[in-house]
């Protein structure tokens, strides 16, 4: 099996040292986590994780049974790069007096779909979210003016077919959830399998 | 959001409508451990007081005639008897150390319990909250250090949390696939007084699914792949043993007729002389389950994991077969062999279930087969190792004649190495829970405290540790544990003056190049003595007998050192990177 790009999204109660409880599940491996987002969900008490890492399905599908495994995960699920929709964000920081001389911002900006957050005598600090190669593009236009800083953001992801996770949720708080939640994800049939 | 706030309005209402309406009382931190015990129902904890702990030590002081503390030597030898203690009562073990040092001294145990499912839950002392990173006296990061070797952990340093949390543990310790838990409590907290409103345990954690909901679909399948069998073959792991599931397994392959090998930790779930049972899978099993591995058509997998030491080469193992898999953890589902039947679920449920879809059968012929590998076992294996006619004696005589002597119906606890291999191999059980070893982790020094823990998890019955000399020196220490709680416990020392498995391999796979596997050892029965621990030293075949009986006789703890072959081996063996077929006989 090839490895390719596979985005886990996890939901997870707020709990002191469960990142350390999922990360060591890919370091246990020897797996690497190309990004790593994780902030709270649209429910309260709710953390969502969103990890990218490039593996084989077999070796990703793994990682999501041992992460779920956790007591304080809700569910894990995985997806490929066509099964979501992604954005990371990045800021650029550039000195004012070159961009102001040799480069027309205006195009600049619209070009890249940035936009300016900051405008200071000596320095302009620009922003824009795509993925990754629309970021690395806005780099390679911007270094040639002197990029003074650079950041990115770990990758956030929307799952195309998710219906979203608060009726989910109000199940997990049930003692006899429906099949749906206390499903068997392994044994369902296989185009639902880790699909919300 | 509106969704939202329903389910937190409704889930509040829950909330409020379990609580009991009950007048609250002032208590520490620590007392309400020491009520949090009480409502579990503990009555042994194994244990070592220190400096990050001594209020929850001060706590236990007023409970002496409800909690039983038995002192350890070390640490890491209160854990192992905890786990002793799970394994034979089926009951929560239950630890006690300090912080740092003590905390650290744990994580062996934590995770010879976290790969052999053994519910344990430690409590640990921690340093003031205020003091915690500063590095201050005893302080170490326990948190991080045991994440990955517990099922879950959680540091306290609110005494108001402790009630909850402390019922937290011993459910999630106890439920679905058993594990340990870690409870770090900071100084600070045992301390604190606060309104203490009762203890209520816990069943329903909103994350935590212990078991699945059966899926019929699946129960219906796998009963079809057992019908239309022409060799099935059951393989069963201590998921029997931990879903008290003995009677319901005995059953389904009693109808099925289904010729039945069990892991080193499957053991005694069924007695090992049922006509069903064909003996141990593994690397050091019986000739007949591993080569018929490669076999079978139906591979009917429970509550077991497909461990490595199990498998031999993956790539090689039961290809031919369709397998039926039943477990409770999803995780080990196709983790190391692709199921054709998932069952997920817990077999206490699954197992009746599919008892009662499959067909009333017999398989002679593929039973006799199990027979006849049996028999080539016995003339190049068994009866060498059984009946010797060499000077030196062997490790299996030993086993052999405890067997004829105890019938059966001890609890045998060992530790990790070639007498391990052989005591499983030839040891008689009729009872479950009866044996007791470190199966995953491999942990040398497991056997001397587990069989302390094992004889206070079941008093009434008779509790045999078989050690190898090297493993004994391990954790020599807790002789002074028997000592002083007067463990009934009977020590049988294999000593071969080897560390004799690694000897062994170092015979077969590195030209006999023997590299710091030499062992010398004190006088073990003049070491006992210093702890007023009877013992006896027999090198004789005439003396051994006796020796053996005067052993189970005798009052209390004793220790019986056997001096066996030096350089004797276990076969039969897979080789490590070598199919189960090509299992070798010497």
């Amino acid at each position: 099996m090839n490895k390719q790009e596979y985005t886990i999204t996890v939901y997870t109660e707020n709990q002191v040292g469960l990142l350390n409880r999922i990360a060591i599940i890919f370091s246990r491996r020897k797996i690497n986590i190309d990004s790593l987002n994780t902030s709270p969900s649209e429910v309260e008490g709710v953390h969502r994780f969103t990890i990218v890492i490039n593996e084989t399905e077999d070796v990703v599908r793994k990682l999501c049974r041992q992460i779920e495994k956790q007591v304080e995960v809700l569910k894990a699920y995985y997806n490929t790069n066509d099964e979501i929709v992604w954005q990371e964000l990045a800021m650029y920081k550039v000195p004012t007096d070159v961009i102001a001389e040799k480069v027309k911002v205006e195009r600049l900006l619209r070009e890249y779909g940035a936009r300016a957050v900051a405008i200071r005598t000596d320095y302009i600090v620009f922003e824009t979210s795509g993925h990754r190669e629309e970021i690395d593009a806005l780099i390679k236009a911007l270094e040639p003016y002197g990029l003074i800083e650079f950041v990115r953001s770990a990758r956030v992801a929307i799952i195309k077919t998710s219906h979203g996770f608060h009726e989910k949720l109000k199940e997990f708080e049930y003692r006899e959830p429906s099949e749906e939640v206390a499903e068997n994800e392994f044994l369902s049939e296989n185009e639902k399998i880790f699909s919300m | 959001m509106d969704t939202l706030q329903k389910i937190k309005a409704t889930s509040k209402e829950q909330e409020a409508s379990k609580l009991p309406l009950q007048a609250t009382v002032n208590i520490s931190g620590s007392e309400a451990v020491m009520r949090a015990m009480v409502s579990e129902k503990v009555h042994t904890i194994f244990g070592y007081p220190g400096g990050a702990i001594m209020p929850i030590y001060d706590a236990l002081y007023d409970y002496a005639d409800r909690l039983q503390h038995i002192l350890v030597r070390h640490e890491q030898g209160a854990i192992h008897a905890a786990q002793g203690y799970a394994r034979t009562s089926g009951k929560v073990g239950v630890v006690f150390a300090t912080s740092g040092p003590g905390a650290t001294n744990l994580v062996t145990g934590l995770a010879d319990a976290m790969i052999d499912s053994t519910p344990v839950v430690c409590i640990t002392g921690q340093v003031y909250a205020h003091l915690l990173g500063t590095d201050a006296f005893q302080e170490t990061d326990v948190m991080n250090i045991t994440t990955p070797v517990t099922k879950w952990n959680y540091q306290v340093t609110d005494a108001t949390e402790i009630p909850s949390v402390l019922a937290k543990a011993f459910y999630i310790a106890k439920s679905g696939r058993p594990g340990p838990v870690v409870i770090d409590i900071t100084k600070n907290a045992q301390l604190q007084k606060f309104d203490y409103a009762g203890y209520k345990r816990s069943d329903h954690i909103r994350s935590y699914r212990p078991k699945p909901i059966v899926r019929k679909k699946f129960i219906e399948e796998a009963a079809e792949l057992i019908n239309a069998a022409e060799k099935p073959f059951v393989i069963f792991g201590q998921g029997v043993i931990l879903g008290r599931a003995e009677k319901e397994f005995k059953k389904f392959i009693e109808k099925g007729g289904l010729p039945t090998a069990w892991t080193i930790l499957g053991m005694s779930a069924i007695p090992t002389d049922h006509p069903l049972a064909v003996g141990m899978l593994g690397m050091h099993g019986n000739y007949g389950p591993n080569v018929l591995t490669n076999e079978c058509d139906v591979l009917i997998a429970v509550g077991m994991r497909f461990d490595d030491r199990v498998t031999g080469r993956l790539d090689k193992y039961a290809k031919q077969a369709k397998v039926i898999h039943l477990d409770i953890d999803p995780a080990e589902i196709d983790k190391n062999v692709k199921a054709t039947v998932p069952v997920w679920g817990d077999c206490k449920e699954t197992l009746p279930m599919l008892t009662e879809l499959i067909e009333q059968k017999t398989y002679p012929n593929w039973l006799q087969r199990f027979r006849e590998y049996q028999k080539e076992e016995e003339e190049s294996c068994i009866v060498p190792e059984l009946n010797p006619t060499g000077e030196t004696l062997t490790m299996g005589e030993v086993i052999k004649l405890l067997n004829e002597l105890t019938k059966g119906d001890a609890i045998i606890v060992t530790d990790v190495g070639q007498h391990q291999m052989v005591t499983c191999r030839y040891a008689k059980f009729n009872q479950t829970k009866s044996n007791i070893t470190s199966g995953g982790l491999g942990t040398m020094g497991f056997a001397l405290p587990a069989a302390v823990g094992a004889k206070f998890g079941a008093p009434e019955r008779k509790v045999v540790a078989v050690i190898g000399d090297g493993g004994f020196q391990m954790t020599i220490q807790e002789l002074g544990t028997i000592m002083q709680s007067q463990v009934d416990v009977k020590l049988i020392i294999m000593n071969n003056n080897f560390l004799g498995m690694v000897r062994q391999w170092q015979q077969l796979f590195h030209e006999k190049r023997y590299s710091f596997v030499d062992i010398s050892s004190p006088d073990f029965v003049q070491v006992a003595n210093g702890y007023h621990i009877d013992g006896r030293r027999v090198s004789k075949r005439e003396e051994l007998g006796v020796a053996l009986k005067d052993m189970l006789d005798h009052k209390g703890p004793y220790l019986l050192e056997v001096m066996v072959g030096k350089e004797n081996n276990v076969f039969p063996m897979v080789p490590q990177g070598c199919s189960v077929a090509e299992i070798r006989l010497k």
